[in-house]
């Protein structure tokens, strides 16, 4: 579902080059988890997949479903099914959760040629999401993001990637922030999303996520490279004696 | 919200030029000479048929203003007005004085039908039941065309006609309050506006009534190098309610036309008066050419006790707007209120306000403004907050966000607070902020386009003062304000 070969990406300001060559093939029905050290890329691996601007492609390539993705657009790669759960989801004032959500779905499906959704249907699917997540109707009234608790915007994350219902979900450290029991509601969700025609990448600097969201498969990313891959016992391995190893390996 | 999938639908629609309301109607018309003359004034009021002593009122503001100098201080720039160089007078030629919608000129219904607003009260007759009724004042250049449900409001004893009826059918009440909240000599433009004012609506509603449907009028300029200067009066008494608004469109011209209104309310004691603007005049085009100017003088006056006015704008049209709606506090626990939306784009100028003058013991204010600039436009909010000495208790509150959209445009707050009572209690908030390029990726991250995006952080940046506006006219307002904003990113 999604190969990435020999990405290569630096900061367009200031050229910084941050990713240095990632390979990298997830398939649908896997979940990948990339581990590593602050300042190893991890970030910005999921901003370059998403699309933002800030970075600059000065090698490799990146296909979804064998398209090219690196041509489209941040909303084409939304609606063609690629969705990130923000590690610091973004304020938006005066726009209700709701209505966000109602105008994202909407969006997305008429860019794929679909009828909106009837306000019925739309409540329907909103609400059986939201109580699988303890989102409660106050919570979806409030301008999204807006006063959330870390708790709050990481389960509105998680309420949007069900609700858009997206191929290739890429989780951008969405444990930081939570407390124990928050983060059992929100791999419990995630895990509710697993399923053979989606993969995913969880992106992390611990193992205690993946201790609820259990991985195929973890990689190591060091100083823009991929320096290890392995099965989830790699993460509890890392967990015990650190990312030093990796990063001299890199080095 | 389906607002903002109608807008990115209609924003499509409309190509490139954005202003959908600039066609001009072929419509035989009947000018005036040019110019600014006592002989202008006296030529239009004639044209009225007005009794000796409306004539006398225009000819005296007419000698006041040519003593006035153009005031210079708002953040407005655009060369000299020409007073000479316009009509002040024009009138489609099929209606003098039509008694009911069968007699006014078909080209006409079908221009405002096309500006989409209710005019046929047939409509009703023939079944179709609109949830909410409105009753429609039509303004086009300088004559009130139609006034709708005008048997049905004179049930409850609401008087609802044009500025011109009034003066000759209740000459006593408008003897009584014209010019009594903005006088003649008030300022540059309300003077011009008292000695040539053309038409405008007049609103009477009774002791304890409250108004049964919404009041509305529609103003419309056609004509080339023509002014139009209407005048509006409200009057509340006792214990009454009205809510009223009024809206305006304009034909897209290479040449700015002039638009300079006054609007008065008076209010009793407990009476309420709400009054709603959508101001759409042709802003100019994307080079900052043509457009409308607008000078404006709004004024309410709580003159009764426990009275209210309360002001919405919502402001996205003329290449200038220079416009402060205020409220005079004068009756004890009076309350004033303004909300405001200004949207500015492409070379648009705006400077508007409010003022709100306590004069009166526990009166109370309210300001909340909202302005986005986008393009090279400049917007300016300009405030007076003021507590004379025998306002004790005054309270305000007033809250000022601007929204930047791109690099090119400007966003000014120019506040003014004076108290003169060490009781009262004044309280202002500003922000000024950007969409941000992170909103901008989280929307498009989640499917949004770019236009989808600015659509919903800008209705959420105005949602507060949406909210005030009557149901119908908010859905209108949101629109129109994302039409105002198309091609601002990018």
């Amino acid at each position: 579902m999604l190969e990435i070969k020999n990405l290569h990406a630096r900061i367009a300001e200031d050229e910084t080059e941050i990713l240095r060559g990632v390979d990298l093939t997830v398939n649908a029905g896997e979940v990948h988890a990339i581990m590593g050290p602050n300042g190893s890329g991890k970030s910005t691996l999921s901003y370059v997949l998403a699309g933002k601007d800030d970075y600059e492609i000065t090698e490799g390539e990146v296909l979804f479903n064998g398209e090219n993705m690196l041509d489209m657009d941040p909303d084409e790669r939304a609606a063609a099914g690629m969705f990130l759960a923000f590690q610091y989801p973004i304020e938006i004032p005066g726009v209700a959760t709701m209505e966000f959500l109602k105008t994202a779905m909407n969006a997305q499906r008429k860019a794929r040629g679909e009828d909106v959704l009837s306000i019925p249907d739309f409540m329907k699917r909103v609400k059986a999401a939201a109580s699988h997540l303890n989102v409660s109707m106050d919570m979806l009234k409030r301008p999204l993001n807006v006063g959330f608790s870390g708790g709050e915007k990481k389960r509105a994350e998680i309420l949007q990637m069900s609700l858009l219902e997206p191929k290739l979900c890429v989780l951008d450290e969405t444990d930081s922030g939570l407390d124990i029991d928050a983060l059992r509601v929100v791999s419990d969700g995630v895990n509710k999303l697993r399923s053979p025609e989606r993969a995913m990448v969880v992106i992390t600097h611990y193992q205690r996520l993946l201790d609820h969201i259990v991985p195929d498969v973890v990689h190591v990313l060091s100083k823009g490279k991929i320096v290890k891959t392995g099965d989830k016992d790699l993460a509890l391995d890392l967990e015990k004696h650190g990312y030093a190893e990796y990063i001299d390996t890199a080095a | 919200m389906p607002a903002v999938q109608e807008t990115i639908e209609q924003v499509k629609a409309i190509d490139v030029d954005q202003y959908k309301y600039g066609f001009v109607t072929d419509i035989e018309s009947e000018k005036g000479a040019k110019g600014l003359s006592e002989e202008t004034v006296r030529f239009l009021s004639a044209k009225k048929n007005e009794p000796q002593w409306m004539t006398d009122w225009r000819l005296d503001a007419l000698r006041r203003f040519q003593q006035m100098d153009e005031p210079d201080w708002a953040r407005v720039s655009y060369p000299k007005i020409d007073f000479d160089d316009l009509y002040y007078w024009a009138a489609p030629k099929s209606v003098e004085g039509p008694k009911s919608l069968d007699e006014v000129d078909p080209e006409l219904l079908a221009t405002y039908a096309k500006l989409g607003i209710p005019l046929a009260e047939q409509e009703i007759l023939a079944g179709v039941e609109p949830k909410n009724r409105v009753a429609v004042d039509a303004v086009f250049d300088s004559v009130s065309v139609v006034t709708t449900f005008k048997e049905e409001l004179k049930k409850a004893g609401v008087i609802f006609c044009s500025i011109s009826e009034a003066v000759r059918e209740y000459p006593d009440l408008v003897k009584k309050y014209l010019g009594s909240v903005v006088p003649i000599t008030d300022n540059y433009y309300a003077t011009l506006n008292s000695a040539v004012f053309s038409d405008g609506s007049f609103v009477y509603i009774p002791e304890g009534v409250r108004c049964p449907m919404e009041l509305s009028t529609y103003f419309r300029i056609n004509e080339q190098n023509t002014g139009q200067f209407e005048r509006t009066l409200i009057i509340a008494e006792k214990g009454s309610y009205v809510s009223y608004l009024e809206g305006c469109t304009a034909p897209q011209r290479d040449e700015n036309q002039l638009h300079a209104a006054v609007v008065e309310l008076v209010a009793l004691d407990d009476a309420e008066i709400k009054y709603s603007t959508v101001q759409n005049w042709y802003p100019g085009d994307k080079d900052g050419k043509g457009g409308i100017y607008n000078f404006v003088t709004k004024r309410g006056d709580c003159r009764g006790k426990n009275s209210k006015i309360s002001w919405t704008q919502v402001e996205t049209g003329s290449a200038i707007t220079w416009k402060y709606p205020s409220c005079i506090l004068r009756g004890e626990n009076s309350r004033g209120e303004f909300y405001s939306i200004a949207v500015s784009n492409g070379h648009q100028q705006i400077d508007s306000g409010t003022k709100m003058i306590h004069l009166g013991k526990n009166t109370s204010s309210r300001v909340i403004s909202k302005g986005i600039s986008a393009g090279k436009s400049e917007n300016t909010y300009r405030g007076l907050i003021s507590a004379h000495r025998k306002a004790s208790n005054a309270r305000n509150f007033t809250q000022c966000d601007s929204l930047l959209i791109g690099q090119d445009c400007g966003a000014h707050t120019v506040p003014y607070i004076e108290s003169k009572n060490a009781s009262a209690q004044f309280e202002h908030e500003a922000t000024t902020s950007k969409i941000s390029d992170d909103q901008m990726f989280y929307c498009l991250q989640r499917g949004l386009s770019e236009e989808e995006a600015v659509a919903l952080i800008v209705n959420g940046f105005v949602k507060d003062v949406i909210q005030q506006l009557p149901m119908e006219f908010a859905v209108e307002a949101q629109k129109l304000i994302s039409i105002s904003l198309e091609g601002s990113v990018g």
